[in-house]
């Protein structure tokens, strides 16, 4: 049985593509069977990031169609062992999704894989709704900002009356994940702090990922910004996936960097 | 295994009851509706059970109009209760159960350990008495987890939150609300006009407060309480917030 994992947000472009790229990608290197599937059907992103969009012939919704089965949708990723992606189709229309089709996908992948990772579209309506409503386990991706805390807050409301586990009295498992975190930015009080936006929402932190650079880069050039090792967030990211797996692990990057000598007596950054 | 199709069980239940003093059909609808609007809710399809107890001496009682008003107002008559004799032919024409007046202290309704041993194949028919008298409260709503931005939570009784109320959430009572959480959101008490509400919350950092339809924005507020342990309640006519403790 797979444990399904959604990563959610309500406001849009706070970083679920980015995170569910790399956290699909830092299971799969732990050894587990995993499968990252776009529901944001008509964007088709995740494909991009990770840098598989040239293999895309079959997509999620001719498999709900029956228009394909699985092994023809699914891409294996050439990078990393254990990782396959089921992409959006671009061009199909938001209904195609059914309940009754997604749960026949999640029940066959559940046979063999450990790990469902379902990159949500942005909002709260009926797209983010078919996203989590399978869901074991969400990860709340949050951008340290009023609106996105507010609607990260309506999705947990979402998450927890009408997802499957809801409907049977079950809860779903929440986490925290607070993306593009920039602390001389909290510093000036122009964001939130870790500790405002826990207070805020609730929930047991998962993560905090840097606002970085790292991340635009390593999009460009479809590679999920965990395997970049050295970067801040690619660690970050790394510290999530050990966290999700029961690993306690102290949080990093939430101050600012220390400036070396000469950064100090230039006064760059 | 078990063939048995049923088992008796003696059970308490809590049942409104109309104690009449007198009856004209005019008069008798207009009071009960009047006490119905007061909260539809309540009253929707509640059982009763009419009491002539009280009623003055040898008046007479058109039993069939009296239950085709409280039919009306959506009342399930299940009883007449100490009828006097010069009713008893025509109660007994409604073919509702005729039960005795109440003996006070006869409280021998829910005491499991002192019923007789049943070791011995017997069967024991045990009927209790099944009308408790007393003033019909709703059961109070509990709420373990957070209520969320877009998310209303109503109990027609007093509503008890273990939880936070988030920003953009709503809760709503008939009766008091207490918040063991921080209160963002808003708390409305009282909603049917009960001005003896009270809110009760740990950290007040609400949107809107209100009682009875009274109410107070997150501005005006943050002049006392704000967010530290706060109750609220209302004196004539205006909300008092008053720390715990
Ligand atoms: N930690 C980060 N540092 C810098 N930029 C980031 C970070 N995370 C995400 N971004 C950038 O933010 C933008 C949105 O990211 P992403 O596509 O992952 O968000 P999304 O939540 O999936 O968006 P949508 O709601 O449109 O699906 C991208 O340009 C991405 O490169
Ligand atoms: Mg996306």
């Amino acid at each position: 049985m797979a444990k399904i994992i959604v990563v959610t947000s309500g406001k849009g472009g706070v970083g679920k593509t980015t995170t569910s790229a790399a956290m699909g990608t830092g299971l799969a290197l732990q050894g587990f069977k995993t499968v990252v599937i776009d529901f944001d059907v008509g964007l088709r992103n995740l494909d991009l990031i990770m840098g598989c969009e040239r293999r895309v012939v079959y997509d999620f919704v001719n498999v709900i169609k029956q228009e394909a089965n699985l092994n023809q949708a699914l891409i294996k990723d050439k990078r990393t062992e254990n990782l396959y992606v089921l992409p959006a189709s671009q061009t199909r229309d938001k209904d195609a999704l059914t309940q009754e089709g997604v749960e026949a996908v999640l029940n066959e992948l559940s046979e063999t894989f450990d790990y469902i990772i379902c990159d949500s579209p942005a909002g709260i309506e009926k797209g983010a709704q078919m996203a989590l409503y399978f869901a074991d386990v969400a990860i709340v991706t949050t951008n340290p900002e009023v609106s996105s805390v507010r609607d990260s807050d309506r999705i947990l409301g979402i998450l927890q009356s009408k997802s499957r586990r809801a409907e049977r009295g079950e809860v779903v498992e929440e986490h925290l994940l607070l993306t593009r975190y920039n602390p001389s930015r909290v510093e000036a009080g122009e964001m939130l702090s870790v500790a405002d936006v826990e207070d805020i929402l609730a929930i047991p932190l998962l993560g905090v990922i840097p606002e970085s650079e790292a991340v635009l880069k390593a999009s460009n050039a479809g590679v999920p910004v965990i395997l970049d090792a050295e970067s801040d967030a690619g660690q970050a990211y790394d510290d999530a996936v050990q966290r999700l797996l029961g690993k306690e692990l102290e949080h990093r990057f939430l101050q600012v960097p220390k400036k070396g000598f000469f950064q100090r007596i230039l006064g760059g950054r | 295994m078990n063939d048995a199709s049923f088992q008796l069980k003696g059970s308490a239940v809590s049942i409104v009851v109309i104690e009449l003093y007198q009856f004209s059909v005019d008069s008798f609808a207009e009071q009960l509706g009047q006490k119905v609007r007061q909260a539809p809710q309540f009253f929707q399809q509640s059982p009763v059970v009419i009491s002539l107890e009280k009623l003055t001496e040898d008046q007479p009682v058109d039993f069939t109009a009296l239950l085709d008003i409280c039919r009306e107002f959506h009342l399930q008559p299940m009883a007449l209760r100490a009828v006097p004799e010069h009713l008893v032919a025509a109660a007994r024409e409604t073919h509702l159960a005729l039960i005795p007046a109440t003996q006070r202290n006869d409280t021998e309704l829910e005491t499991p350990q002192a019923e007789p041993a049943s070791s011995d194949t017997q069967p024991e028919v045990v009927v209790k008495k099944i009308v408790e008298e007393r003033l019909v409260r709703r059961p109070t709503k509990v709420i373990t987890r957070p209520v969320r931005s877009g998310q209303q939570v109503y109990s027609d009784g007093d509503l008890v939150v273990m939880a936070q109320v988030s920003a953009g959430a709503e809760v709503l009572a008939d009766g008091d609300i207490h918040i063991y959480g921080t209160l963002r959101g808003r708390a409305l008490a009282g909603v049917q006009g009960d001005t003896n509400a009270k809110i009760f919350c740990q950290n007040l950092s609400a949107e809107l407060i209100a009682i009875a339809g009274n109410f107070i924005l997150s501005d005006s507020l943050q002049e006392k309480c704000w967010q530290d342990a706060a109750y609220i309640s209302l004196e004539e006519d205006s909300l008092q917030v008053q720390p715990l403790s």
